[in-house]
């Protein structure tokens, strides 16, 4: 089962052109860490708690933790090749759903830029040779947040939704079935808008679904979470 | 769960993205009618949109002479193993009860564009406001010497799926041990890219089963084909020493066959065959040149709804057409008839009509839990359905990846048959 957890609209506010600079303050970090040690250790002698050991985390691909059971939703991402980087990292931890929309990781997300820079400075300090990670180029793609607050305001007009759910039942079964293919209905509308958008800008690696947001608007993306989600009543 | 799918019907749609659509009353006998020939990806998925869609406004008729139809996608895993028959068969019961379309079980066999009627097999005639024909492919006549569809039954072409898959798996699997498998690969454009080279491998992962010093032989009219180096690179890893394709610089495109003495002649040179695939030159369905809306050997269509650029209350979908960059595919089809049936609704029943937008995703399987795909995304121009953005799976993918696409194409099939038969 999917956790349905809501966002409030902060939590995605990655608004402005954000860049993720290494040069966040890891003592601040270990003390914002708090929010994260209920279920994850890192450090000397850390281990799989609910969620992975965060040690070795920067550059490992994602899903990879040795000897942890991770969500099939993760297990998934992890196969279409995601692997973290400071930026995924960032991406990942702003709002875990941004990346993984099945994730078990039940963690709103944190919204502000600075405690995420502090947080994964300390983070690392646990992997290998934090000197020698590589910063993401500057061109890179997803470097440049353009998913707007303002995109979640935009409501969708079922009508349209319809005709453009057309070109996703090709696929996606309406029954809700997962026959290899994930369900795409019933999500909160946010949910939905979160995951196309980040099809959309890369920051979710799959091909087809690349391809398939990439050509969609702000709009026809909130028509079509808006279809989506009509379908539940 | 069961949809409500009507729920939106006359609400106002986005502005950003209407066209103006003419309001166009059925020529003033009752409900409109549309009729379809050809129940398969592109004919069921019309019908079943435009009776879906159309609140009961629009009768649709559907002409299809199998009760059952059996996909050519995943026919090739049916070969391999992979599949069970029944499970690629499917029957137009649901089009009837669920979507009150008027399935009749007949050929169609003439088309009168001036009067708009469509004579049936069985002698009655179907009158028409609007007319959309999906009939697939037929053969040319003649197209690799020693071969007619009378020799299809020593040399099947299983290139339409049902007794011909059959036959031709069963003729696979007799084959003596180390006996020879030949497969005559297709000119462009033909139904599916990939799909001789999928069945290739599906062959070869059968024979590598149950006969493993077993040779295959593909000779090939073409250079290069779809997903070659992916295809190429399974071959070497999987099947090494199995295949030997022959392409066109190789003479792979001078060949005759003789399906009495069982031999293939490629470039002169004459070989005796267990087992042999001939998949000739392909044009469009019979019914559409029966219908004078043919251009050689395929239907040219406007790439804006997929009408007839011969008539503009015929329209075309699929294999049969010529419409710019897509590949014959079942998706290809599937994505049309969307286009088609939404541009047939608001010309009939003044509904929104909203642009068109096509795509397209090919899986193969290579062998067992290695699948590879390929696609892309069109749009319609002046001149053509024109690509505009695509992607194809890499050589030296991860295992977990090629299992993961495998998966996917698993679930895509379940997608697109609910899809065009409910
Ligand atoms: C081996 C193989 C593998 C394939 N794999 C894939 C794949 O993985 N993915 C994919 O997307 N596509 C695949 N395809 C291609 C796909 O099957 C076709 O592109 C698709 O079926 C085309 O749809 P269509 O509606 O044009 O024709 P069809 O699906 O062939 O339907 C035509 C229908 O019209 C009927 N008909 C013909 N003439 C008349 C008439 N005169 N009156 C009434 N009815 C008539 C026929 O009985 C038939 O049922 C594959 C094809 C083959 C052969
Ligand atoms: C409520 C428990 C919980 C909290 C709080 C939590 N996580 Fe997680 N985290 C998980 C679980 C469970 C997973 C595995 C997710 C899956 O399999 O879907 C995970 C996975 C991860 C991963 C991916 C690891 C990998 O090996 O791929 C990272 C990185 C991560 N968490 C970082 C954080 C950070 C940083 C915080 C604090 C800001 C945090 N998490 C807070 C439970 C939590
Ligand atoms: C060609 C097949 C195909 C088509 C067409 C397609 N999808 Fe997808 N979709 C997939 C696959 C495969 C995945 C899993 C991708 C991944 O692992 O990241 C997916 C994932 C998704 C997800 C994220 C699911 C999750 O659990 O994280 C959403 C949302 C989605 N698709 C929406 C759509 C919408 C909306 C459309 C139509 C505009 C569409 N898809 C069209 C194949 C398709």
């Amino acid at each position: 089962m999917r956790r349905i957890f809501l966002t409030t609209l902060l939590s995605l506010g990655f608004a402005s052109q954000v860049t993720a600079e290494a040069g966040g303050n890891a003592e601040r970090g270990e003390a914002l860490f708090r929010q994260c040690a209920g279920c994850h250790q890192v450090g000397e002698g850390a281990e799989h708690r609910i969620g992975p050991s965060l040690n070795g985390v920067f550059d490992r691909s994602a899903g990879a933790a040795e000897g942890f059971r991770y969500s099939n939703a993760m297990e998934r991402t992890a196969t279409g090749g995601l692997v973290w980087t400071y930026e995924s990292l960032d991406t990942f931890i702003e709002n875990p759903r941004n990346l993984v929309s099945g994730t078990r990781m039940s963690f709103r997300g944190i919204a502000n830029q600075k405690d995420r820079d502090d947080l994964l400075a300390y983070l690392r300090l646990f992997s290998a040779s934090p000197a020698n990670i590589p910063e993401a180029a500057p061109t890179a793609k997803g470097l440049d947040h353009d998913f707007d607050p303002e995109i979640l305001a935009i409501s969708g007009d079922p009508a349209y939704g319809e005709y453009l759910s057309n070109e996703c039942t090709t696929c996606h079964l309406l029954s809700g079935n997962d026959n290899g293919i994930p369900s795409i209905t019933n999500w909160p509308v946010e949910d939905f808008v979160i995951a196309l958008h980040a099809y959309k800008n890369a920051k979710r690696l799959h091909p087809v679904m690349q391809m398939m947001a990439g050509r969609l608007s702000n709009e026809e993306i909130a028509a079509l979470a808006a279809y989506f989600k009509s379908l539940d009543q | 769960m069961k949809l409500n799918r009507r729920k939106f019907i006359g609400t106002t749609a986005a502005a950003s993205a209407l066209l103006a659509a003419p309001m166009a009353i059925g020529s003033g006998h009752g409900r409109a009618k549309v009729v379809v020939i050809g129940g398969g990806a592109g004919g069921a998925t019309a019908a079943r949109y435009i009776a879906k869609d159309s609140n009961g406004e629009i009768d649709v008729t559907l002409v299809e002479p199998t009760r059952t139809y059996y996909t050519c996608f995943f026919s090739n895993l049916y070969i391999g193993g992979f599949r069970e028959i029944d499970s690629i068969a499917h029957s137009y019961g649901t089009l009837a009860s669920e979507y009150g379309v008027n399935v009749i079980h007949d050929w169609a066999i003439s088309v009168d564009r001036d009067a708009k009627t469509v004579t049936l097999a069985g002698g009655s005639a179907l009158s028409y406001d609007k007319l959309i024909l999906s009939p697939g492919i037929d053969f040319v006549d003649g197209a690799v010497p020693g071969w007619d569809l009378n020799s299809q039954n020593a040399m099947p072409h299983a290139y339409k799926a049902g007794s011909q898959t059959e036959l031709l798996k069963a003729q696979i699997e007799a084959m003596p041990e180390g006996g020879t498998f030949a497969m005559v690969a297709p000119p462009n454009p033909f139904r599916c890219p990939p799909g001789p080279y999928e069945r290739v491998s599906m062959v070869a992962h059968r024979l590598r089963d149950i006969n493993p010093t077993a040779k295959i032989i593909v000779a090939d009219p073409k250079e290069k084909f779809s997903k070659m180096a992916l295809f190429q690179e399974g071959w070497a890893d999987n099947y090494s020493g199995m295949i030997d394709w022959i392409g066109a610089d190789f003479g792979g495109g001078n060949v005759e066959v003789d399906p009495h003495a069982m031999t293939v002649s490629i470039d002169g040179e004459v070989t005796s065959v267990d087992a042999c695939n001939v998949i000739p030159a392909m044009k469009a369905g019979r019914i559409a040149e029966m219908a004078g809306v043919t251009d050689g050997n395929w239907a040219p269509v406007n790439a804006n709804d997929m009408s007839s650029k011969m008539d503009e209350n015929v329209y075309v979908l699929g294999d049969a057409t010529s419409q710019g960059d897509m590949p014959k595919s079942g998706f290809s089809a599937n994505s049309q008839a969307k286009v088609c049936a939404n541009s047939v609704r608001g010309a009939l029943t003044g509904s929104s009509v909203f642009p068109a937008r096509y795509s397209n995703t090919c899986w193969s399987l290579i062998d067992t839990d290695n699948g590879v795909k390929v696609g892309a995304t069109y749009e319609a121009t002046e001149e053509k359905i024109a690509k505009v953005d695509g992607f194809i799976s890499a050589t030296g993918e991860s295992v977990d990846l090629r299992a993961a696409t495998y998966r996917e194409s698993v679930g895509w099939y379940d997608g697109i048959t609910a899809d065009m038969f409910g």
